[in-house]
């Protein structure tokens, strides 16, 4: 069952490596939020070095979303869709393979390139580390629960905004408590508890978007 | 193998497409369904791969219902991707359906060993089909499934499915294809939809 | 065995034409007499006279909270059985309860000011319910976005269970976190800790709101059959037109 598994992920990847669209864009439209912020703020740069890490979230969190679009479309379109329904293994397993590699191609991209961002905003360096521990364990959820509005949505015409929109209700504790671990940790409070949240956070959608995922697809079908 | 369709009933939103439809196959056999547009030949080839539960009747193999480990389901669209190359592609298949045979076997099948390391987008629709019909090679399952095969495909194109089709039936496997075309399964079985009742 | 036809809802139909104008009837009694015992309760010694929105921001929070639990049950009704009646149960209830949910939030609003000193504070209670309803705005754009009804009813249903985790989040929040919000007061295992003389016009309201919702409900549900009728017809006559 894993070699089916691994060339779901593998394919994926290969394709967002190559589709030259989807992880670059993703990376490109953080940056420019980040960018963006200190010309709304001011020339205020106490200021944007506190928001920084909350900035940062920010900028994660729309990226993922908006990337969110065609996940499963992309497959509808073209008929491979059908091809996963009939592989020799449960949907639900697809759809977090289909997970893995999205958040391996757009998500952990986002992780990687926060510290460096955050530097532009003036956080400083303890700061840095907290957000950028705090997006490894939230981006995740933010793809898991993004698999449920990329199945519900998969045969409607690719309106990258509308599954964003369709998400982000749910998605919101993930930014709570991903921003509120930051902050305890950047406080120097204790910073275990929202840590914990959220990482059970991440834990609860990484089971619940591929099973509702894929019941979405499943009732789409006629 | 035997092949069973019982009073199969299909909806389409609130058309009735068909009811109580009923055919059987046996190991070496192949089904043709013909009708004209919009009769439900797609809907019907889907109805037996489990994609779409029926409003009513059943899809029995041997007794039991139908395992998706059992058929291939080679669908109006080619579920090729553009960015992968031919050999890509098979490869993804093959995995994925837990395939034993070689891709290149099946390229060669196909006529397509010449492509196999260019970017599938740069294919014309006649051999983006031939990759998707590749995709019946690499993996043995008994029963196939085809929906409009000879889409696109020229006077080689279809020689080499009746080709492949033949070998299949004289391995004992089954056939069901709907179709408009002409199709040269020797010795295929007509169920028409569209028309008078099944 | 032939195919059956798509359930009839004759009897739904009777049974709304009767129903609807009792709901109202019983909504317009009740609201009446809940507005009348409401201006006559004491007011609070602390807030005074503003205490009163809570006659009307409290009992919308419970409709919008159980019209999202009735929604959940009618995507049971469509993903379990393919019911076609929960399809249409769902797709009514929606923009009532996403009404009463801004009713909710505005009085609250209203209320908060005086009270908080704030229009709106992100805590724990508010913000689940804004996220209710921005889930509601979710459901009603699934709605129109697609065109067939069976499939978009399918993707609503996913759509509204999926949403359904955030329901006991919404009760329990302000237990789970310390809030600005009052905590639970009525609907509590202990017995309510609301004194008698402001509970009654509270629960009279509640009432009716209730039957408001069930006559607006019911008539939804009509309409919507209604809808689905003609567009049928239409269906029907284009495809005789083509033979």
């Amino acid at each position: 069952m894993i070699a089916p598994l691994a060339a779901i992920v593998k394919r994926d990847l290969l394709l967002a490596v190559r589709a030259g669209g989807g992880a670059g864009v993703g990376l490109m439209f953080f940056l420019a939020v980040v960018v963006v912020v200190p010309f709304a703020v001011g020339p205020d740069i106490p200021l944007i070095a506190r928001v920084g890490p909350a900035v940062l979230w920010l900028g994660a969190f729309l990226a993922s979303l908006l990337g969110l679009d065609g996940l499963f479309s992309a497959d509808h379109e073209d008929g491979s869709l059908d091809l996963l329904f009939l592989a020799p293994v449960p949907l639900e397993l697809v759809a977090a393979a289909k997970g893995l590699a999205h958040w391996l191609a757009t998500g952990l991209p986002l992780v990687v390139l926060a510290p460096l961002l955050g530097l532009l905003l003036g956080v400083e360096p303890r700061a840095l580390g907290a957000v950028t521990l705090s997006l490894l364990v939230g981006t995740p959820a933010l793809t898991f629960l993004g698999l449920v509005g990329a199945a519900i949505a998969v045969a409607l015409p690719r309106s990258g905004l509308f599954v964003a929109v369709l998400t982000l209700p749910l998605a919101i504790p993930i930014l709570i408590f991903g921003v509120g671990a930051t902050s305890a940790a950047i406080a120097g409070e204790a910073a275990a508890a929202p840590f914990k949240f959220a990482l059970s956070l991440t834990l609860f959608f990484l089971v619940l978007g591929p099973a509702a995922a894929a019941a979405a697809l499943r009732h789409a079908r006629d | 193998m035997r092949l069973n369709i019982e009073g199969l009933a299909c909806r389409r939103g609130e058309r009735v497409l068909f009811d109580g439809l009923s055919f059987a196959a046996e190991a070496g056999d192949a089904v043709v369904v013909t009708g004209p547009n919009g009769a439900g030949k797609t809907s019907l080839i889907r109805l037996i791969a489990g994609l779409t539960p029926p409003q009513a009747g059943a899809v029995v193999v041997d007794g039991a219902p139908l395992a998706r480990e059992s058929l291939h389901l080679i669908g109006h669209l080619d579920a090729v991707k553009g960015a992968l190359t031919v050999k890509e592609n098979l490869a993804f298949s093959r995995a994925l359906l837990g395939g034993r045979i070689a891709g290149e076997t099946a390229l060669e099948a196909l006529g397509l060993a010449a492509l196999s390391e260019l970017p599938a987008r740069v294919l014309s629709a006649g051999q983006k089909r031939r990759l998707a019909l590749a995709r019946l090679l690499v993996a043995e399952r008994p029963l196939w499934l085809l929906d409009e095969p000879t889409a696109s495909l020229d006077a080689d194109g279809q020689a080499r499915l009746a080709a492949i089709v033949a070998a299949h039936r004289a391995k004992n496997g089954i056939v069901v294809a709907a179709t408009h075309a002409a199709l040269d399964f020797p010795g295929a079985r007509e169920v028409r939809l569209g028309g008078a009742p099944a | 065995m032939p195919i059956r036809d798509l359930a009839n809802p004759h009897r739904f139909l009777a049974l709304a034409r009767a129903l609807v104008p009792a709901f109202a009837i019983l909504a317009a009694l009740l609201l009446g007499l809940g507005l009348v015992l409401g201006f006559r309760a004491p007011a609070d010694y602390q807030q005074g006279e503003t205490v009163r929105i809570m006659y009307v921001h409290v009992p919308a929070a419970w409709i919008a909270l159980g019209t999202w639990v009735l929604m959940a049950a009618s995507a049971l009704g469509t993903l379990v059985w393919r019911h076609p009646l929960a399809d249409v149960s769902a797709k009514a209830a929606a923009p009532i309860g996403a009404a009463f949910c801004l009713l909710c939030l505005v009085t609250g609003a209203l209320w908060g000011r005086p009270m908080w000193g704030a229009y709106w504070v992100w805590d724990a209670r508010l913000t689940s319910v804004l996220v209710l309803f921005l889930l509601y705005l979710g459901v009603l754009a699934l709605w129109r976005a697609i065109d067939d009804p069976d499939r978009a009813a399918r993707a609503a249903a996913v759509l509204t269970l999926v949403g359904l985790v955030n329901i006991p989040i919404i009760k329990f929040s302000v237990d789970w976190w310390s809030t600005l919000h009052q905590p639970a007061s009525v609907f509590r295992l202990g017995g309510s800790t609301i004194h008698p003389a402001l509970l009654t016009p509270l629960l009279v309201m509640a009432l009716g709101f209730a039957a408001l919702f069930l006559a607006l409900y019911l008539a939804a549900m009509r309409n919507e059959i209604l809808r689905r009728r003609v567009r049928t017809a239409h269906i029907l006559a284009a495809a005789r037109a083509e033979r």
